[in-house]
């Protein structure tokens, strides 16, 4: 069968769906496009950053090869080949003045290195010739310590395991054996625990808070309903900083409901309530913040349940408790698991709230993320922090999608 | 008709070119509110003022400095030309060859009396920690305030006051950081001032600074921005608070709130200007810094805030308050009353301890 133009109709067929695919392809484009710059490369980015060890072979390429031949296990320093190696690599680092990175970088894994480099780098200048063992091991005597050594030669590759490490308050010690890190210098897992009771425990609070909220606004006549939905709505769009802010006024220990529990005599005036800056203030603060997150999903999902259901059960003789669990519940099961992961993720990557009401025991892992990037420039540590915490939420995801089916899940 | 049209367009376009030649915007990023309102009184306004070519535009974002800071570098794109940066930051960058290195004499203007820069800035200011990028603009402090209605009869004046729960009852505000507060906790214990890094260099040393922190630890509030103590102490939330002198000196002076100094160990730190590297506008940049650094102008800045001039030729001239009129002087931290004992931070140790003791401090924090 032919077209009329003479093309055989299956050809032409195609040729029309080449073309209208091609034109979908072309609609979807620039949002493909977003997903890669705004999403796909940083997390690339991020992931590649937690292992990525080049500095220490571009900074002390001669170093890092010339060590290879040296046994780590013996009781002997490296030979002359190796001090003249690091002699013309710190030279060169510091012309090119890079040798700093190199000494942070080392600095992680063993205190000391940075000012070791540092000393080393302002009198090279000095060591023009050999022996150059003799003249660096005059530097300082760090440099007779087989354990410096061993640190650069661990740390000659292109990648490390040491952010990992660190970041589950792992450490690999002189021997090169992966051990805990010294008890007081212990942690990250306690963060990374706390971020997730704390985060669970806050999607619980929302959820028992949130479900009669959206009940009501699902089941009100609208013009209460309206009103109590502006209610939901203002504090939604008000400031996060003046949220915050708002509750540290309120529940500071002079702040309005401790004055208001002296005035009334529930507490004396030397037993003000610490309720701001420690656990409970990053409780009440998140639970303030998050709360639409899950009421909105649940109104949603409410709006769509037919009254005639509960009048049914009704008529078929449950007690209006058992309608409502038998019966209500169980169809609003969908919104109470978009709301839930929802906020539980919102919650675990939050940090600016626990960061100003948390004080000392509510603070989260993001908040050591924030100040690994802002604050001491360990952009390994954060990404590898970062880099958990994204497997972290896609283990539970997948959790939740084998207990309760995503596709279960209904945002609006 | 015709020619006058192509003449005006001509003149227009020749106008728009020789503005577009000389103008010159300078993008500098300092840490917005009251200490940029200072600069844009002391150094901007004055210098756009003698220079119609040159725009000065101020970006906020020195809080998140170092990290824009090494994206700009690592990225190649660097659009800031001049960053206000504390000096601990400024030895971290300067290491990761993230600045421009400053030749301090060929920069910098001489004081009045021909000393050079590199005499007249206070000494090892302009190398802090064993690096070349940094030109100082203010010394401040982190010292403490107290409540005056808060204690009868004696009010706290030494660290180990601060550290004393039973003559000196309440709270505390300290920064959640380790660098001062394991010095004082150190000298509250009765390590002689000069010998701190000595101790602390030894592990029973540290574990005695945190042995000593054990002791308020349940009463302390710990903040993280530079607002927060002033308004704690204000509100009466704590008795005692470390914070920026310049803080202390608005809470008490400016807003008459009922909080005094305690000098005792005050902590100086150092604020001051670089320069990013591959910055595009060094002509224009290092004309500006020898304006901006010079006697007179880093005396003004004190005119409008209480931080002490990093030049020893300026701190003479430190006049009166702008708006209020008060002697600004007694309110220097370099004042010799209040100087009378000071913590100079031992940079070169903290880099390399700096990472060991946040873990340390953080994990004692959270048990």
């Amino acid at each position: 069968m032919r077209t009329a133009d003479g093309v055989p109709l299956k050809i032409s067929l195609q040729r029309a769906l080449v073309r209208s695919r091609i034109r979908a392809l072309l609609l979807v484009v620039p949002l493909l496009a977003f997903i890669a710059i705004a999403f796909v490369l940083p997390i690339g980015d991020m992931l590649f950053r937690s292992v990525d060890n080049r500095i220490v072979e571009s900074i002390l390429p001669r170093t890092a090869v010339a060590i290879q031949d040296w046994n780590p296990n013996g009781t002997e320093l490296p030979d002359e080949a190796v001090f003249e190696a690091l002699t013309l690599d710190i030279k060169a680092g510091v012309k090119a003045r890079t040798l700093g990175r190199v000494a942070r970088r080392l600095n992680y894994e063993k205190p000391g290195m940075t000012s070791l480099f540092r000393k080393t780098g302002r009198r090279t200048k000095r060591v023009a010739g050999p022996p150059y063992k003799e003249r660096i091991l005059k530097i300082d005597n760090r440099w007779s310590d087989l354990n410096t050594w061993r640190l650069i030669r661990r740390e000659a590759g292109a990648l490390t395991s040491g952010y990992f490490l660190a970041s589950v308050d792992l450490k690999t010690n002189d021997r090169g054996e992966v051990v805990w890190q010294s008890e007081e210098r212990r942690i990250y897992l306690t963060l990374f625990y706390r971020t997730l009771w704390m985060s669970a425990l806050i999607t619980v609070l929302c959820l028992l808070l949130g479900y009669p909220v959206a009940y009501l606004l699902a089941t009100l006549p609208l013009r209460t309903s309206n009103l109590l939905m502006i209610l939901v709505l203002l504090p939604f769009w008000t400031s996060l900083l003046v949220r915050t802010t708002s509750w540290i006024a309120l529940l500071q220990t002079e702040g309005v409901l401790n004055d208001v529990l002296v005035f009334t005599g529930l507490i004396s005036d030397d037993g003000r309530l610490q309720l701001i800056h420690n656990q409970f203030g990053t409780f009440v603060a998140m639970v303030h913040i998050l709360l639409p997150f899950m009421i909105l999903p649940l109104y949603s999902v409410m709006k769509t349940i037919p009254p005639s259901l509960m009048r049914a059960a009704r008529s078929l003789g449950a007690t209006p408790f058992t309608a409502f669990v038998r019966v209500y519940m169980p169809n609003t099961v969908s919104g109470v698991g978009a709301g839930s992961i929802m906020v539980f993720i919102l919650s675990i990557g939050y940090y600016i709230t626990p960061a100003l009401v948390g004080g000392r025991t509510g603070t989260f892992i993001s908040n050591f993320i924030a100040v690994h990037v802002s604050e001491t420039l360990n952009w390994g540590l954060a990404a590898a922090l970062g880099s958990l915490l994204l497997a972290l939420v896609l283990a539970l995801y997948l959790l939740y999608d084998r207990l309760v089916g995503i596709d279960n899940m209904k945002l609006g | 008709m015709k020619s006058a049209l192509k003449s005006v367009a001509i003149a227009a376009a020749a106008a728009l070119f020789a503005g577009s030649a000389h103008a010159v915007d300078l993008t500098i990023v300092s840490w917005g509110g009251a200490y940029t309102a200072s600069q844009q009184n002391a150094y901007h306004n004055p210098y756009m003022k003698a220079n119609p070519d040159v725009k000065i535009i101020n970006d906020d974002s020195a809080a998140e400095g170092l990290a824009k800071l090494r994206a700009q570098v690592e990225s190649g794109k660097v659009t800031w030309d001049i960053i206000d940066m504390v000096a601990a930051d400024a030895i971290v960058a300067c290491d990761e060859g993230l600045l421009e290195p400053v030749d301090a004499d060929a920069w910098l203007a001489a004081a009045p009396d021909g000393t050079p820069a590199s005499k007249d800035f206070i000494p090892g200011t302009l190398t802090i920690g064993g690096t070349n990028c940094f030109i100082p603009q203010i010394v401040y402090s982190t010292t403490f305030g107290y409540r005056t209605d808060a204690f009868k009869g004696k009010q706290p004046s030494t660290i180990a006051d601060v550290f004393d729960l039973k003559t000196f009852p309440g709270k505390r505000a300290l920064e959640k950081k380790p660098i001062a507060n394991l010095e004082w906790a150190l000298i509250a214990d009765g390590v002689p001032g000069k010998d701190v890094y000595k101790v602390l260099a030894t592990p029973e040393g540290v574990k005695r600074a945190f042995a000593k922190l054990d002791t308020i630890k349940d009463h302390v509030v710990w903040w993280t921005k530079g607002a927060q103590p002033p308004q704690l102490l204000a509100d009466g939330e704590v008795v005692i608070a470390s914070a920026y002198n310049g803080r202390l000196f608005s809470a008490i002076v400016e807003k008459k709130q009922p909080i005094a100094m305690l000098w005792d160990w005050q902590a100086f730190d150092l604020d001051g200007w670089v320069v990013p590297k591959g910055a595009k506008k060094m002509a224009a940049i290092k004309k500006y810094l020898r304006f901006a650094t010079d006697t007179q102008r880093l005396a003004d800045q004190a005119k409008f805030i209480s931080y002490g001039p990093a030049r020893n030729s300026s701190i003479a001239k430190v006049g009166n308050h702008a708006k209020l009129g008060i002697d600004m002087k007694p309110h220097m931290p370099t004042n010799p009353k209040n100087a009378k004992t000071i913590l100079i931070f031992d940079y070169v140790w903290w880099a390399d301890h700096r990472a060991e003791l946040d873990e340390r401090f953080n994990a004692w924090l959270a048990k």
